[in-house]
């Protein structure tokens, strides 16, 4: 197992809590001890025990993103393990922040429908003898008013997005080379003894 | 969707193909092998301009035809809303979208779906319920390992980088290059459209890489690789960096360093420029129209050497093409750029949108007549362009006036094969260089 030097260990939980502890819709702090936690908010998925990598999932009813289930390794280490949990933090993270949007959007655009259509008056369903519709000039209105509301919100989301995924990625990097040093120093005992 | 507007279009474009073919070939044979090699170099450059022209129609075509079919698509939750959307021409089903009855009955109480409500919820529903149980199965069967396989890769690649917009790309770059008053030189020629060509799969997957949450709600990119899981985000930074660091080495070495430094400045404007900004402010929409303008002005500076007033007329051209094109697409995606949080003038500024739009396509006609002036074509072009600049500049009319989707729709797909028909007028219209003769003049 690569042995992290100790100004590394408190990195990752640093940036943990840097995500967590800022922003504006973030999820509440999750322990990062966690390993055998359910992977996604719904699905009971298991993966098949032969299996060694990750498994994604379809897209999300409420929030449109694919939950993924993460493999843990027998032989994780403290990097690997740091990734998963940034990992599955931020999908978490991102599978909230997403679910409330598209909810709040639907929810606010059928007050929106109702409130134009009984502003419009109650004549109009007996009259076309067909359900009321507003057309999508009509909607324009309500998708210029819930972008303008949304914006700050988007704004601290944009920010800590762009974050989470630059140092996920990053990791990865790390993770990747660390493997690729592992599997060297593998070869060279071999070729040695 | 209207069948109409693009099989016609594609039926007037092989006409008007076929009959640009039948007279280069006449004409070929009568004329001298020194002009006869001209033609067949300008005639081989006006068939990439075709197929690609074809082929974006079945690209547009394709991908517009699956989003509206998408929202068509009828939801099976039983708890529907009463209202469903409509618009105001009520054309056929696919301009009908349901309203997503998303939340069940005891959700709709909280705002925020609270995760132990949410588990108790799944438990009941699987205990009591056998048919959510097969459908729980069902959902499982969906559940993909994500292990990339060699076979898949290419394709993967392919949809990172966005292929087909990169093929159209360096189709401008290389009508850039052949529209530059300088002798044809096929081995700069290739080194820049490939070097255009890796610098825009890089630009494309930097742009993938930056927005999967955002491209997973809107059904346009929801089916792209990086959404889907079929590639991770560092293969596809890694890709991207594979794919940018031999295209600016050839653009800069291979050709030259001002062609160079323009690919790199191109890349730098759509990814960290544009592609934050679309999140912040409409000013993407006129930053986008510079990287769309950028890859023609690269294809002219590679043949010349310097910006000349012929490579800002070309960018100009582009520039101004990019507003009827992406306003009109826009229109019609105004739900998803709001629920997505996407600052575009279609949703904040819809009349800005229209007529910045249409002011546009005047524009266009107007860098028409301006081409000759500045020695780039000769007076037939303008003259012959003039019908189908006038009937973009209508559409766009249309559109100002309308503000439907069906003129948003009809001007989208005119843009489509304006711009290559356009290039192909410009170049069939090339103005001769200074020192090559006429037919008539006699040797001396």
């Amino acid at each position: 197992m690569a042995a992290l030097r100790p100004g590394r260990k408190t990195l990752l939980p640093v940036l943990c809590r840097t995500f967590t502890g800022r922003g504006c819709q973030l999820a509440p702090e999750r322990g990062t001890e966690r390993r055998d936690v359910a992977p996604s908010r719904i699905s009971r998925f298991c993966p098949p025990r032969k299996s060694c990598h990750d498994w994604i999932g379809p897209p999300d009813k409420y929030s449109n993103l694919r939950p993924v289930h993460f493999y843990i390794p027998e032989n994780e280490s403290p990097l690997e393990q740091k990734l998963r949990e940034l990992r599955q933090e931020t999908q978490e993270w991102n599978q909230q922040f997403w679910a409330n949007q598209n909810l709040t959007f639907h929810k606010e655009k059928e007050e929106f429908i109702h409130s134009r259509l009984k502003a419009k008056g109650p004549g109009l369903r007996a009259e076309s003898g067909q359900k009321a519709t507003l057309n999508a000039e009509e909607m324009a209105d309500f998708y210029k008013e819930f972008l303008s509301k949304n914006f700050r919100k988007h704004m601290c989301y944009n920010r800590d997005w762009y974050r989470r995924n630059f140092a996920i990625t990053f990791f990865m990097g790390k993770v990747a080379l660390d493997r690729i040093r592992k599997k060297l120093r593998l070869k060279q005992k071999k070729t040695s003894s | 969707m209207a069948p109409s507007p693009h099989t016609l279009s594609a039926r007037l474009l092989t006409g008007w193909g076929g009959g640009c073919v039948w007279y280069l070939e006449r004409s070929a044979v009568w004329e001298s092998p020194h002009r006869l090699a001209r033609l067949l170099r300008s005639r081989s450059k006006q068939w990439i301009a075709f197929q690609h022209c074809t082929f974006l129609r079945r690209m547009y075509v394709t991908q517009l035809s699956r989003s509206l079919n998408q929202q068509a698509k009828p939801k099976p939750e039983p708890v529907a809303p009463p209202f469903l959307e409509k618009t105001a021409l009520g054309e056929a089903k696919d301009e009908i979208y349901e309203m997503r009855p998303l939340s069940p009955p005891s959700l709709s109480v909280p705002r925020k779906p609270n995760e132990k409500e949410l588990m108790e919820l799944e438990c009941t529903a699987v205990t009591e319920d056998s048919m959510a149980v097969g459908k729980e199965t069902k959902e499982e069967k969906q559940w993909k390992e994500m292990k990339l396989s060699v076979d898949d890769l290419p394709g993967i690649l392919a949809r990172l980088s966005k292929i087909k917009l990169t093929a159209l790309v360096v189709s401008t770059t290389s009508a850039g290059f052949a529209l530059a008053p300088e002798p044809f030189a096929w081995p700069c020629f290739l080194l820049t459209t490939l070097g255009t060509g890796l610098a825009s799969c890089a630009a494309n997957s930097i742009n993938q890489f930056f927005e999967v949450p955002f491209d997973s709600n809107m059904n346009r990119t929801k089916n792209r690789p990086l959404v889907r899981g079929q590639i991770s985000p560092l293969l596809a930074v890694s890709f991207a960096a594979c794919c940018a660091v031999p295209g600016v080495a050839l653009l800069t070495w291979g050709v030259n360093p001002l062609t160079g430094a323009l690919g790199v400045f191109n890349i730098f404007l759509y990814t960290c420029c544009y592609t934050p900004l679309k999140r912040v402010s409409i000013a993407n929409t006129w930053v986008g129209a510079v990287v769309g303008a950028i890859p023609p002005v690269m294809g002219w500076t590679a043949a010349t050497g310097s910006l000349d007033a012929g490579a800002f007329l070309l960018g100009g051209i582009l520039y101004c093409w990019q507003f009827p094109h992406f306003n009109a697409l826009s229109w019609g995606l105004r739900e998803d750029y709001s629920r997505g949080g996407y600052c575009m003038m279609s949703v904040t500024h819809p009349a800005l949108c229209r007529r910045v739009a249409l002011r546009h396509c005047l524009a266009l006609v107007a860098l028409s007549a301006a081409a000759p002036a500045l020695d780039v074509t000769t007076w037939t072009f303008p003259v012959i362009a003039l019908p189908i600049n006038l009937y973009i500049s209508y559409l766009g009319f249309r559109f100002y006036r309308d503000a439907d989707r069906k003129s948003s729709r009809k001007l989208f797909f005119c843009s489509l094969w304006h711009l290559p028909l356009l290039l192909l007028l410009m170049l069939s219209c090339k103005r001769p260089p200074a020192g090559s003769s006429g037919a008539g003049e006699p040797p001396s």
